[in-house]
């Protein structure tokens, strides 16, 4: 269980994280969501004891990572995939980790096994492999003590989508042995597939949490017309209040019945009419990374 | 999904890493990288170099131990150091103390066991190198028909050994402070050569500061490791100049390295 409560951190004037507090449960998979600067980093560097919070605090199942002896056997941390030394062969990082936690040496061959990293693979230099090559490699590290509780930043980031599929049947297992596990990533696409609860981070600020059915059902529907301004009189005039939701459609709180007979009375032919799907999240995502989009800017 | 999973606990009663495992990482990482391994093969290279060299150009009647000495002993000045600071500078350069430090979240433990680690390396090398040195010393008197000349003692071996393994450290505490492998490099050269020539001609000018320089100047209080050792006063002159260009600047690099952030 990873607690992280009222967790602050300042450089500056600048609030990289603000006020954040979540819990991670054993036995579910936590997605930590947020564009890229959000702030998802520096939460799991806290929690790891890497960098010192302003305020707050951040615990493993109550205890403070530093205080948790030879930590890498009670929770397993992948940070950065990219971050090793890239003369160094996939095993010897495995071994420094193996001799460093006082593991057998037997536990480097089932750990490249587990991740699907061949015997030729292994002894090869890190800064030859790709970056789904790296991603496999720390995730073997992060497992190799047999920890119960796991903290992936971006682990999907460079996977291929049979990576990712390996990925989510991987931590589905662990969690459902009842293990705990924190991942992170920027892509909204990864976390639908692969967890079950989400955070959504954004400019260091907790927007939304939930499990992926809450936030993914939303109440409402999506309609869509080939007159899109006759709709939107249509739905006016019937006291139907709605937005526009990409594609020229519609998206409004009410129920697909009520939207189909105000459209239907005022005889505007409809091409789409059905209740929103992860349009909610999907939308407050859009909104969270245009903020931090550059393009924008110039537009 | 399994709402009803059971708490993880964690158990704070399990043994913590303990030094003499963390030392022995540490020498591993000094060697497991192909840059790393070949500096450390440049310490035997260079001194065969040293070696061969003296035995081809030092004139007949000169070639004794202590020219083969000093000949190992001159490279092994700047290779030791550099050794010393790549094994702190690589874990930033390289981050690879984001897996380093949250394997042992206790920084000075790990801080501790590379220290131990480049002196054991550092002082083998020497040895090594001293070695090689006494092989072309008898190389050199067979292919001359002379006897080897044996003109040094144990002790001005261990001295060198001593001599060096201080500068090693010096290049340790550049690496602990800047953390920034070209930054500790140069640093460690300005540190060797151009601070004795500034206190060199400070002393010439300032009457003041030639009678404090031997306890302040920690290059000056080294030559004595050179000539059959410290004496007496020389001793507490290394101490005290050692106390100001050693482990004062080391305390405040072992402090800043435990407060910072490891991105």
């Amino acid at each position: 269980m990873i607690t992280v409560d009222r967790l602050t951190k300042t450089y500056g004037a600048y609030r990289a994280v603000d006020d954040v507090s979540f819990t991670c449960r054993p036995g579910a998979v936590t997605g930590f969501l947020g564009p890229n600067g959000a702030g998802k980093s520096t939460t799991m560097r806290i929690i790891a004891g890497l960098t010192p919070a302003t305020s707050g605090s951040a615990h493993v199942s109550g205890v403070n990572y530093l205080d948790i002896p030879n930590p890498g056997t009670q929770i397993g941390v992948l940070l950065d995939a990219s971050a090793q030394h890239a003369g160094r062969t996939g095993r010897e990082i495995l071994t420094l980790s193996a001799l460093t936690m006082g593991l057998p040496m037997s536990r480097v061959d089932e750990m490249l096994a587990l991740v699907s990293l061949t015997p030729a693979e292994s002894k090869r230099r890190v800064k030859n492999y790709s970056l789904g090559m790296r991603q496999r490699l720390g995730i073997a590290n992060a497992l190799m003590g047999d920890p119960k509780i796991l903290m992936l930043d971006e682990p999907a980031n460079g996977l291929d989508p049979a990576g990712i599929h390996w990925m989510r049947s991987l931590l589905r297992d662990y969690a459902n042995r009842g293990g705990t596990v924190l991942l992170s990533s920027h892509l909204l696409h990864e976390i639908e597939v692969i967890a079950d609860e989400i955070i959504v981070i954004g400019q260091g600020k907790i927007v939304a949490e939930g499990t992926k059915a809450e936030l993914l059902q939303t109440a409402g529907t999506f309609v869509k017309a080939a007159d899109p301004s006759a709709l939107a009189n249509a739905l006016t005039a019937a006291g139907i209040t709605a937005g526009p939701s990409g594609d020229g459609g519609l998206r409004t709180e009410a129920d697909p019945a009520t939207v189909g007979k105000a459209a239907a009375a005022a005889g505007v032919a409809l091409v789409e009419l059905r209740p929103a799907d992860g349009a909610g999240l999907e939308e407050m995502f859009l909104q969270l990374t245009s903020t931090t989009q550059r393009e924008g800017a110039t537009a | 999904m399994s709402t009803t999973a059971e708490p993880i606990t964690i158990d704070t009663t399990r043994p913590g890493v303990p030094l003499s495992r963390l030392v022995k990482v540490e020498i591993r990482k000094m060697f497991n990288t192909r840059s790393g391994f070949w500096l450390m093969m440049s310490i035997a290279i260079v001194a065969l170099l040293a070696t061969i060299g003296c035995i081809l150009f030092v004139p007949d009647r000169n070639l004794e131990y202590s020219v083969f000495a000093s000949a190992v002993g001159f490279p092994m000045a700047l290779l030791l150091p550099v050794i010393a600071i790549l094994s702190v500078t690589g874990e930033w350069s390289q981050r690879t103390g984001l897996i380093t430090f949250t394997l042992v979240p206790h920084r000075a433990g790990v801080i501790l066991a590379k220290a131990l680690a480049a002196v054991i390396v550092g002082a083998t090398g020497m040895v090594l190198a001293l070695a090689i040195g006494a092989i072309g010393n008898i190389i050199g008197a067979a292919v001359n028909g002379t006897d080897a000349v044996w003109n040094m003692s144990a002790l001005d071996l261990v001295l060198i050994v001593v001599a060096n393994v201080l500068g090693l450290l010096v290049g340790f505490m550049l690496g602990v402070l800047i953390r920034n492998t070209p930054g500790a490099i140069v640093a460690y050269v300005a540190y060797q050569f151009l601070l004795p020539t500034i206190f060199g001609i400070l002393a010439s000018l300032q009457d003041w500061f030639k009678d404090i320089q031997p306890w302040f100047d920690f290059g000056d209080a080294q030559t004595p490791l050179f000539d059959g050792g410290p004496h007496g006063e020389e001793w507490a002159q290394l101490a005290t100049s050692g106390l100001i260009w050693l482990v004062i600047p080391l305390a405040v690099g072992v402090w800043t390295v435990l407060r910072s952030e490891v991105k």
